[in-house]
């Protein structure tokens, strides 16, 4: 009995591992775009171990197969954030990594907020506070099919400052939809300035759980405790919010506590600067 | 035209005190921050909620204020039944500016082009609905929305930094910018700019008018170009259908029918790409624009 536990702790050690490995990839894809052309480059380090644990280690998706129906899906709604999820579906088969630097430019697959052009891509976004009320939907298409289909909604703590998004909060509560899954990027700051002087989240736990969200917060760069959270996800009843603690700009040192890179382009020197901070971080932090 | 904008909203906070400047957590990019600093007591950033933004603005005109509500023009619209269940019903004195219209959200894509808000105001009773041309005109339709009664929608772009007028702006006047016998050519916004390039080179003599209030439009000043050149071509930064090109045609098709050719985003979305790479896909550059007009007067009905 002890020994099978143990084995598979072991295989879940390595698969954290190589989790981190394929992050740091992903990382170097990212930085890449952005020394290419003005990318939401904090926003996009903010939610990456999010995106990339629900990926390669929940998530049940198949990048030959991006339309099969009962795979669980996910919605970038803080949409500017798409450099995560398209350096992330390229790392998981969806397209070519090459394609990743033809980002926002005419022609390309990869639009500056995403929509269904892009294999893999489950929902249009970038009008911010729109994402849940379209997994609503999915969470009840796949609930009225008797599917396993499991919903995941990324969004930013500033686009809950949209109205709809607690539309949807009750809406998701009352339906008491236990396949729907809503993950807060918790990084503190928004478009103007930092979040709770543009206008209070806080007590952001407290207004969750008073809408009837089953609530979790932990520290979204995390990979352990995200999939921890996301297996409890599973078991439960009624909608689950996890409030991820974030630092916008994560990794990248002059962008930590900042919200420099909202949005930016990276010069040269920034962009090897970053590079070389990459490179010298162990690959477990 | 987002620095002029920023600048004029800054200028006109020290005359016209009863002006409350409302934003949705896009001060900085539409240029409005500056304004925040100045006068923090008559500015409010909601957060990115605008239609909550919008009927705040609706309360404070309710009030005897005179709120300027700024958001990103494609966000703009999802207030859009606020403003007319609220404002346009019942007259209220609301500015509300869209900035980073048209195409000038280039590289973001489709999401936050917004090809689709003039058509939007337009329909809407008691609406001013204003598209300046230049940065000066930028300036004085600013001053002049926030200083005549009712509501007022303006669209205006990103970066884009052009310089063409010399007549002052004035709410319903449009302006012959060249004379000419062959075509007219009814444009507004910056890419008039690309309009009077267009007709520089032409193999006809066109005229160009500048168009920047859509609503009311000068019906005066549109009739007498048609009847003078029998062609016309509507060029704008807005879909063919609704915008400018509509309210030319609505008004030509009764009063002096003539062929209108409306050139604009044609009845698609954006995509990513460079502003101009944009103009160019959608037919909107100097050459472009030449060709229709040279076509228009070839086939003209006179
Ligand atoms: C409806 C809407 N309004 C405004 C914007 C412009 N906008 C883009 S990102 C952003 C800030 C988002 O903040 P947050 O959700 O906290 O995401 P972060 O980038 O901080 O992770 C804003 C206001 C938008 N995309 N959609």
């Amino acid at each position: 009995m002890s020994s099978a536990v143990e084995l598979a702790d072991l295989r879940h050690a390595t698969d954290v591992q190589k989790l981190k490995e394929r992050i740091r990839e992903i990382r170097r894809s990212i930085l890449e775009m952005t020394s290419i052309r003005g990318l939401h480059l904090g926003s996009s380090l903010s939610c990456l171990e999010i995106i990339a644990t629900l990926y390669f280690l929940k998530m049940r998706h198949s990048p030959h197969r991006p339309r099969w129906k009962d795979r669980d899906r996910f919605i970038l709604s803080k949409g500017h954030a798409a450099p995560a999820l398209y350096a992330v579906l390229a790392e998981a088969g969806y397209f070519p990594k090459e394609e990743l630097r033809t980002l926002k430019s005419i022609g390309s697959r990869l639009q500056g907020h995403p929509d269904l052009r892009t294999p893999g891509v489950d929902a249009p976004s970038g009008s911010l506070g729109q994402g849940l009320s379209i997994g609503i939907g999915m969470a009840l298409a796949a609930r009225m099919r008797g599917s396993r289909s499991r919903v995941y909604v990324l969004a930013g703590d500033g686009e809950c400052d949209e109205g709809q998004v607690w539309e949807a909060m009750m809406t998701a509560a009352h339906l008491r939809l236990g396949n729907l899954v809503l993950i807060i990027d918790r990084n503190g700051w928004q478009l103007d300035d930092r979040t709770e002087e543009v206008k209070r989240k806080v007590p952001l736990r407290g207004k969750l759980e008073s809408f009837g969200w089953v609530t979790y917060s932990i520290n979204g760069h995390d990979i352990e405790k995200i999939i921890e959270v996301l297996d409890s996800a599973e078991k439960s009843e009624l909608p689950v919010a996890i409030i991820a603690h974030t630092k916008k700009g994560n990794g990248v040192s002059f962008l930590e506590g900042t919200n420099k890179g909202h949005k930016l382009k990276l010069s040269e020197e920034e962009y090897l600067a970053a590079l070389k901070e990459l490179e010298a971080k162990p690959v477990c932090e | 035209m987002r620095v002029a904008f920023g600048e004029a909203i800054l200028r006109l906070g020290e005359e016209a005190e009863d002006m409350v400047v409302l934003t949705a957590d896009v001060a900085k990019p539409t240029q409005v921050a500056a304004f925040g600093e100045r006068y923090p007591h008559r500015f409010l950033n909601v957060g990115i909620s605008e239609q909550d933004m919008v009927d705040i603005a609706a309360g404070l005109a309710l009030s005897e204020k005179i709120p300027v509500a700024v958001a990103f023009a494609p966000f703009m619209m999802r207030a859009w039944e606020q403003v007319r269940s609220t404002i346009s019903r019942c007259n209220l004195n609301v500015k509300l500016v869209g900035t980073h219209s048209g195409l000038s959200a280039s590289d973001e894509g489709s999401s936050h082009q917004s090809l689709e808000d003039v058509a939007l105001a337009r329909v809407l009773p008691n609406m001013t609905v204003i598209v300046p041309g230049d940065r000066e005109e930028v300036k004085e339709a600013t001053e002049a929305a926030v200083k005549s009664p009712g509501p007022v929608y303006m669209r205006i772009g990103r970066d884009e930094d052009v310089k063409f007028l010399d007549e002052p702006f004035r709410i319903g006047r449009a302006v012959v910018l060249r004379d000419g016998s062959d075509v007219a050519v009814i444009s507004n916004g910056a890419i008039t700019a690309e309009a009077l390039a267009a007709a520089e080179g032409a193999r006809v003599d066109a005229m160009v008018i500048h168009v920047p209030t859509v609503k009311p439009l000068d019906a005066q000043a549109v009739v007498s170009a048609a009847r003078k050149t029998g062609a016309v071509v509507c060029v704008e930064e807005h879909s063919t259908i609704g915008g400018l090109g509509s309210a030319v045609s609505e008004l030509l098709s009764s009063e002096y029918p003539v062929r209108v050719r409306r050139m604009g985003v044609n009845d698609t979305f954006g995509e990513s790409g460079t502003y101009r790479e944009l103009l160019e896909k959608h037919g909107l550059s100097a050459p472009h624009i030449r060709r229709r007009m040279e076509e228009a007067a070839e086939k003209r009905d006179r």
